[in-house]
């Protein structure tokens, strides 16, 4: 058995801890040049819109945040899924470590967004479908780290927090579809896997940033998942190797 | 059946209820959730009396009228085929203009205007430098005027054979 490669080898801790840390460097480095990247198309290359005039490269944060928003909470709803058939304990680490970050991208989502809705449309704020969608994607995420937060057993966390998260999965098609199923302030999507309506050089400066924003998120979600690791596991051998390695 | 995959089951199960559940209950709200109506709607007697409501659409073309103090504006949100006066005194924002969207905030007058207490501003999800909008705006204008050309043509070819 074990001389074949075996991926489920790494869903315990014991294995993935290393993993984890030899692959954030590598994320870190590509969510630095990524952004560079789409920083220097979008705000250096890409042309001045004829609506919006500069007012909106904003989009260059705004629409990979609210990707990454939906994106983390599917991802965290996955390894809830996983955790709750399977019982296996990284999972729950993994929805866990990603929690912040996603909620940070929702928060930015928001607040790039009123940046953005009071030049444009002459609001900060409207109780359109799109927006009351994600501040209730937010207030998800919120919800979440609160209830994992207030649950002494790391493994009835994950159970009550799972069920929480697969319950708000909803959620993240109707913000996506929002301005296709009702009349919105906010505009429909300018892209999807098929077609885009924005200038190729615009398009690219948004999609760079959107890898930058993932690999980020990839970085600092396996960071804290390390920490948990450690946290919930620290009275097994591998974390007293591990931290008997670290302070030798 | 090993009770994991029975577990995935159920999970996918309970999953589906509430995507039902979910449908169900956005459907039967659908008309609190949009955020404004359609002239047409208004038209259709579908406006709430003596309640703030908002309308939206296009501002017609040609129709904005500014007084001379600057802030009072009278104009028409149109969805091309029922047509609403607006009345409004405020400031509006930079991308209101004729042929572009916008949705207002207020309540119908009894003569049949609108009333209304906040203009915004409705963009679309195109972006592309003024260059490239301009060349699409010429071959707009281009294809039209082919297009009357052509009408024009095919009336002459028709004539002298109605005449025959």
């Amino acid at each position: 058995m074990n001389d074949r490669f075996n991926l489920y080898r790494f869903a315990s801790p014991a294995t993935f801890y290393p993993l984890a840390g030899r692959m954030i460097p590598w994320f870190a480095a590509a969510a630095v040049l990524f952004g560079l990247a789409g920083l220097y198309l979008g705000m250096l290359v890409a042309p001045t819109d004829f609506q919006q005039g500069e007012g909106y490269r904003i989009i260059f944060i705004h629409v990979p945040t609210s990707w990454m928003s939906m994106f983390i909470y599917l991802v965290m709803a996955f390894w809830a899924a996983i955790g709750l058939a399977f019982n296996t304990r990284l999972s729950g680490m993994m929805a866990q470590a990603l929690a912040p970050t996603g909620a940070l991208m929702a928060f930015l989502s928001l607040w790039t967004g009123a940046l953005w809705g009071k030049p444009m449309w002459g609001a900060w704020w409207v109780w359109d479908a799109r927006l009351t969608s994600e501040l209730i994607l937010l207030f998800l995420y919120i919800g979440y780290m609160a209830l994992v937060a207030a649950i002494d057993d790391p493994r009835r966390a994950d159970k009550a927090g799972g069920v929480l998260l697969l319950v708000g999965v909803v959620n993240v098609p109707i913000i996506y579809f929002s301005v296709k199923w009702w009349n919105t302030l906010h505009q429909g999507s300018s892209v999807n896997l098929t077609k885009s309506s924005m200038a190729e050089t615009m398009l690219w400066g948004m999609l760079l940033m959107a890898l930058s924003f993932w690999m980020y998120s990839i970085a600092v979600a396996l960071t804290r998942a390390r920490t948990l690791m450690l946290e919930r596991e620290r009275h097994t051998d591998w974390v007293k190797a591990e931290l008997a390695e670290t302070q030798r | 059946m090993k009770s994991r995959h029975k577990k995935l089951a159920l999970i996918g199960a309970a999953l589906a209820v509430i995507g039902i559940i979910a449908a169900l209950v956005l459907n039967a709200l659908n008309s609190n959730i949009a955020l404004y109506i359609t002239p047409t709607e208004v038209a259709a007697g579908k406006a709430p009396k003596d309640k703030l409501f908002r309308i939206g659409g296009l501002v017609k073309e040609g129709s904005i009228q500014r007084q001379a103090d600057g802030v009072t504006i009278a104009f028409i949100i149109t969805d091309t085929e029922a047509d609403i006066p607006v009345h409004y005194k405020g400031i509006l924002p930079d991308l209101f203009k004729e042929g572009k969207g916008a949705v207002a905030q207020g309540r119908l007058s009894a003569d049949g205007h609108f009333q209304a207490t906040e203009v915004l501003a409705k963009h679309d999800e195109n972006y592309m430098p003024p260059e490239a909008a301009k060349a699409l705006q010429d071959a707009h204008a281009r294809g039209l005027e082919k297009q009357a050309n052509d009408a024009a043509a095919a009336a002459d070819a028709a004539k002298p054979k109605a005449g025959y």
